[in-house]
């Protein structure tokens, strides 16, 4: 008797158990820890909103971490592309609508936001093509060479970013000519919070949906997935072009609402520090990189104000106990928690 | 015209040499165990370190300096091997990239703990702090060491891997590992040495190199991507393939920041990018 077929007997011996699988099935294992997380950073967000005053500017900051931290998850987790690079793109897209709106007036968010997603597109189309045609240390290693190399063209190129001192005179708009940036940060706030529910609802989607899986069946077993007829290279290609898309996105986030530029967004320590938000919360996993962009970012914010050397220690100690005691990340340990709540509740 | 040429290839040489030693062992251990070890640039940093504490605080001679970096970073390596490093052999690569960039973090703020935030120099014995006469150019005697000290350990290398019994496991073990276990090499042991012997050829680059690439806390952060690149394009489990990438990566860098300075790294960059592009594996990789 296979699998399913034990499960479908058993339910079926119990009156009302089919009723009340789905929610035993919400309420345990793998859509638990999704659905708890869901419904933590709902409301987490809702209190944020409302009487969180002082958190708007880093509410909208740890926004902008989450939709880094999927784009990176759904190359890393869901399609096995290892990348130390990937800041490229969150800096790439910063940076156009830096320049776009610094140098030539092009101030409007909205399709600043547009612009930055497809001007990072065509960079991870160009440079996908050749990192994908390497694996292993070869990859990782185009990956950090290319995003180098334009870190070194933005620090040169002083005129148009402004190097070192960042680039400067930046001025955003109203979004749709209605709402204006405050100091505040509540406009930041909703504005980036808009942007996450949109991309993490396109995400489950997109994981969810024949196109998703078949990424999943090549970070298992690329082998497999070219004999049955899936175009491996294609898919590839197409989720590093849409993970780029998305990083531009949120480093455009980051450039609109703070209105400034710096070399930082596209330093080597940011395509670190994403990865290891993304092994934090629990590679493969979107609501797994979403709480660990959430950890990270209100640790980071309280352990850096101490003293930045400390921070790196904790840093480095927090992840490797996650990446010695659970593999699974934060959200594997929450899995385990309902699990084994689940497993009291019915004793 | 040659005057430029010559100091060019001199200071070329001598980088190439500092990336060499650091990054040798980094090639080893990949091409050995596929242990993917971006903290390797830390190790380098222990050893400039101990070559710091040595010849500044506890007043020892810099020829008892090398040789006690090589010990106790080899020493640290070996340790850090047998308690972890050996639970994530086999591991996929994102375990073990993010494993080495937590030790790289700690070591930072270690060394950062330790010594300060800001860089450290080592006591260079007075017979290496003159400048050597090449007819009418000039060059500082100790960049003439660190390239004779870089040809020599690619000399030690090579009699050790290519001439020795040990050597001989190594590269049995790099070939095919399974094999090389089943008609009795006792892998285990070997990688443990291996392990030490690379990190602790770091450490000597590190303290040998501390004149061209400074020791402070950010070292292994800062020079990682040149180590790797010297990995990757040289080949990995190879000897020679990183002695020339070096010396390509080396020269390269020097001529580009000296003739074209405005460009600064492009020419490195852009050099691995074509390399890596046209040879995935390296130019000697055994496998990329």
């Amino acid at each position: 008797m296979s699998g399913i077929e034990r499960v479908k007997s058993i339910s079926a011996s119990y009156p009302g158990a089919a009723a009340s699988s789905t929610w035993r099935g919400l309420a345990m294992g793998r859509t638990g820890g999704d659905l708890a997380i869901a419904v933590l950073l709902g409301l987490g967000a809702l209190a944020t909103l409302l009487f969180g005053e002082a958190y708007w500017l880093l509410g909208s900051q740890v926004a902008i971490t989450m939709i880094f931290a999927l784009s990176v998850d759904l190359l890393v987790g869901f399609a096995g592309i290892v990348t130390l690079g990937h800041a490229v793109f969150f800096g790439l897209g910063a940076y156009t609508v830096g320049i776009a709106s610094a140098h030539l007036g092009w101030t409007e968010p909205l399709s600043g936001l547009l612009l930055a997603g497809v001007v990072a597109a065509l960079l991870g189309a160009v440079t996908g093509v050749l990192v994908l045609r390497t694996r292993g240390l070869g990859q990782l290693m185009l990956t950090m060479a290319f995003a180098s190399l334009v870190y070194e063209i933005a620090n040169r190129a002083k005129p148009v970013t402004g190097g070192a001192d960042g680039l400067q005179g930046m001025v955003i708009a109203p979004i749709l000519g209605l709402f204006e940036f405050d100091i505040f940060g509540l406009t930041a706030f909703l504005y980036t919070l808009a942007v996450l529910v949109a991309v993490v609802g396109l995400a489950v989607l997109m994981t969810r949906s024949p196109y998703g899986r078949s990424l999943v069946g090549i970070r298992e077993n690329r082998v497999r997935m070219q004999a049955i007829g899936t175009n491996v290279q294609h898919r590839l290609l197409s989720i590093y072009v849409m993970s780029a898309a998305l990083a531009g996105i949120a480093g455009a986030l980051l450039a609109q609402t703070s209105q400034f530029v710096g070399l930082n967004v596209l330093h080597f320590s940011l395509s670190g520090e994403i990865l290891i938000i993304v092994a934090l919360g629990g590679a493969g996993r979107l609501w797994g990189a979403l709480l660990g962009a959430l950890v990270f970012t209100l640790f980071k914010d309280r352990l850096s104000a101490l003293d930045p050397a400390y921070w790196y220690f904790w840093l480095g100690l927090l992840l490797a106990v996650i990446v010695l005691f659970a593999p699974k990340g934060l959200i594997g340990l929450v899995d385990r928690l309902l699990s084994i709540l689940h497993r009291k509740e019915s004793l | 015209m040659i005057t430029a040429a010559l100091t060019i290839l001199f200071h070329g040489l001598a980088f190439a040499m500092v990336l060499y030693i650091v990054s040798v062992g980094l090639g080893i251990t990949m091409g050995l165990m596929n242990f993917a070890n971006l903290a390797h640039g830390a190790f380098a940093a222990a050893g400039g370190y101990v070559v710091v504490v040595a010849t500044r605080s506890l007043g020892l001679p810099f020829w008892v300096a090398l040789p006690a970096a090589f010990v106790v970073v080899a020493l640290a390596g070996a340790v850090v091997e047998r308690l972890v490093v050996r639970t994530l052999y086999g591991a996929d690569e994102l375990r073990q990239v993010l494993f080495s960039i937590a030790l790289l973090f700690m070591a930072i703020a270690g060394f950062t703990a330790a010594f300060g935030p800001l860089q450290q120099q080592p006591e260079i014995p007075a017979a290496l702090s003159g400048q050597i006469a090449l007819g009418d150019v000039e060059f500082p005697s100790y960049r003439a060491f660190v390239i004779a000290a870089g040809v020599a350990i690619l000399a030690a290398l090579w009699l050790l891997i290519g001439r020795t019994r040990i050597g001989m496991r190594i590269r049995a073990a790099v070939d095919n590992r399974n094999m090389a276990e089943a008609i009795g090499v006792d892998t285990r042991t070997l990688f443990t040495l291996t392990f030490a012997l690379g990190t602790g050829i770091a450490g000597l680059g590190g303290g040998i190199g501390a004149d061209i690439l400074s020791i402070t806390p950010t070292y292994g952060q800062e020079y990682l991507v040149l180590f790797l690149i010297v990995v990757a394009v040289g080949g990995l489990g190879s000897i020679f393939g990183p002695f020339l990438a070096a010396l390509c990566i080396g020269v390269v860098d020097v001529a580009g920041k000296y003739l074209l300075p405005e460009f600064g790294a492009f020419f490195i960059y852009g050099v691995v990018i074509a390399i890596l592009l046209a040879k995935p594996a390296g130019l000697f990789g055994v496998r990329s």
